[in-house]
């Protein structure tokens, strides 16, 4: 439960397995087998592409299919903007993830079905729902050292140096799916697939706030210091999560990302401001 | 201000209250009281709102010095309380006298009990709770467990309320169960029928692994189809994953806000407080039920919770 690794490892199985494949249609027959199978056990109302399903006797999600896709993360983004803005009487939480929002709401206010009946004007005008800007957040990365003891592991897997590994990990822009598993940590897709990683067989006991780790297909920010089996690139000095500034979480679903390579002496002053 | 000043910590004490709601888009989870049911009730026998907050102690608690006269109560397990060595009775209104220590010890029934005291405890709240988030060393005091030293302020109160207990026959009704009861989790048809019969009739034991992120179950492996693929989604307070070994995790109180291992069942909300109550090797099984009876329960449980024969003055 404290890995962070351990945590999206189904996930990167999916990642993984999509990436060997180097094609969608496979997954997307299974998507529809699965789809079929569960609506013979029970009944799932469907609004457009959004299929509901009580979680628990708390919480509804709200799917958009089963991919990974820019399309579906959109949709989660539009439903999150448009359930933050207007207010439903008994709505507790909202967790985003990849292509699905999980809704927690009050039990003693309202039931799966009255708040279905609320999501269907919203999701009604899903298509027309306004995406908000997403900001362009440059993040500062030490690489290699000390603070990325597994670059040159990373590197030597793929056959490419370690300041190449740095090249291709830095000149990518990548997007934040969502933040999810602990407060700031965002789950971010396009690193190039040249990097994907396998895990490091026995996860580290203690990751360092601020590592950037890499993990099957995915990249992220350690904000806190946990466990961790990603394999360690470098390290951040910027807090991920502050909650002595407006924007306690420095990234937000939907923003684009950067990471910008610095030196350790840049680190240091960073570190010292 | 005064208030009290903690002499020994016990085991693992935090700042507890119901939790804060509305930030799972930046992965914060709701946090609060791993048994909300005893912190309600202690906090409405010393007068305050039922959301105050309070200490929660897990397994072993500690010994708190009042700088000052003021009224608690003591909710949850039995930590076999006393006050300068008298014994303290649990689930009544106790008037303490300044100077005076009260001290917990080893549990001798579940595992948490909370320290309630009259007009709460001030902490600076974060996203409007004062609940201590320990993953990521936020809310509550300092964002940590208590330590020795650590002196909590506390409002100062201004009138003494009337004796109060909670009715022996409620106490009764509201007693944390070891049959848990589930409705099916967003991947339950993942599971075959055989799957079903293994979580539904086996016993679980919980491990030594267990915290307010999540209780680690051991039993005999519950079958998955390894073939499936999971995209990782949002969780629910109570989602029992299965693990890639077959063994289940039922996410709690200070949960991950999404996750990638398929969910078999999610504990019901009246069940969760249950949940706050299981030890380290406890003996657990759980019993599915359908949606509607979920909601029910609950329903009555917090009937019972506002009942006027609730607490007795």
């Amino acid at each position: 439960m404290l890995d962070v690794a351990a945590a999206v490892e189904c996930n990167q199985r999916v990642l993984r397995r999509r990436f060997e494949r180097g094609n969608l249609s496979t997954f997307s027959s299974y998507t529809v087998s699965y789809t079929q199978r569960r609506a013979r056990k029970r009944v799932h109302k469907s609004v457009g592409d959004a299929q509901f399903q009580a979680a628990s006797d708390q919480s509804l999600l709200v799917s958009f299919g089963q991919q990974i896709t820019l399309e579906n993360h959109q949709r989660v983004v539009k439903l999150l903007g448009l359930l933050e803005s207007q207010h439903i009487e008994g709505i507790r939480n909202l967790h985003p993830a990849y292509c699905s929002l999980l809704i927690k709401f009050d039990p003693l206010k309202l039931d799966h079905d009255q708040l279905e009946s609320r999501l269907v004007p919203c999701l009604a005008r899903l298509d027309e729902a306004p995406l908000p800007k997403p900001a362009q957040i440059d993040i500062p990365v030490c690489y290699g050292g000390e603070f990325g003891p597994d670059l040159n592991d990373v590197a030597a897997m793929h056959g490419i140096s370690p300041a190449q590994a740095i090249e291709l990990h830095s000149s990518t822009a990548y997007l934040v799916y969502f933040l999810g598993f602990a407060p700031g940590f965002a789950y971010l897709g396009g690193l190039p697939e040249v990097l994907a990683s396998p895990r490091l067989e026995t996860p580290r006991t203690k990751v360092p706030q601020g590592s950037v780790g890499i993990g099957g297909n995915q990249t992220a920010v350690y904000p806190f210091a946990t466990p961790g089996g990603w394999r360690l690139i470098g390290r951040t000095p910027l807090a991920m999560f502050r909650r002595d500034r407006d924007r306690m979480s420095l990234l937000q679903i939907g923003d684009h990302v950067r990471f910008r390579p610095i030196s350790k002496e840049e680190f240091a002053e960073f570190s010292a401001r | 201000m005064s208030g009290i000043v903690v002499q020994t910590p016990g085991l693992f004490t935090t700042v507890q209250d119901l939790g804060r709601e509305g930030f799972g888009p930046m992965g914060v989870s709701a946090s609060g009281a791993a048994d909300p049911i005893s912190l309600r009730i202690g906090n409405r026998l010393v007068g305050n709102p039922e959301g105050a907050a309070g200490l929660e102690m897990t397994l072993v608690g500690g010994s708190f010095a009042f700088e000052r006269a003021s009224v608690i109560a003591l909710t949850g397990a039995d930590f076999g309380a006393s006050v300068n060595g008298i014994p303290l009775p649990m689930w009544t209104s106790i008037e303490i006298q300044k100077g005076q220590t009260v001290t917990l010890g080893p549990s001798r029934s579940g595992a948490r009990a909370y320290l309630c005291i009259q007009d709460g405890i001030a902490v600076e709240p974060f996203l409007g709770s004062a609940s201590t988030h320990v993953l990521s060393s936020l809310g509550g005091f300092e964002g940590r467990a208590l330590r020795k030293g650590d002196r909590l302020d506390c409002g100062v109160p201004n009138s003494l309320p009337r004796k109060k207990m909670l009715s022996p026959e409620m106490l009764e009704r509201l007693e944390p169960r070891k049959v848990i009861r589930v409705t099916d989790g967003p991947q339950s048809d993942w599971f075959a029928n055989s799957a079903w019969k293994i979580f539904g009739e086996s016993t679980f034991r919980v491990t030594e692994q267990s915290n307010r992120m999540g209780i680690r179950l051991e039993g005999p492996p519950v079958p998955l189809d390894a073939s499936r693929e999971m995209i990782t989604e949002g969780v629910s307070l109570g989602a029992i994953q299965v693990t890639l070994s077959g063994q289940p995790i039922i996410l709690f109180v200070e949960q991950q806000t999404t996750g990638g291992y398929p969910k078999i069942a999610n504990v019901i909300s009246a069940d969760v407080h249950s949940l706050g109550q299981l030890r380290p090797r406890d003996s657990i099984r759980f019993e599915r039920i359908e949606m509607s009876e979920a909601r029910s329960l609950l329903m009555e449980q917090e009937a019972l919770l506002a009942s006027k024969e609730l607490i007795q003055e």
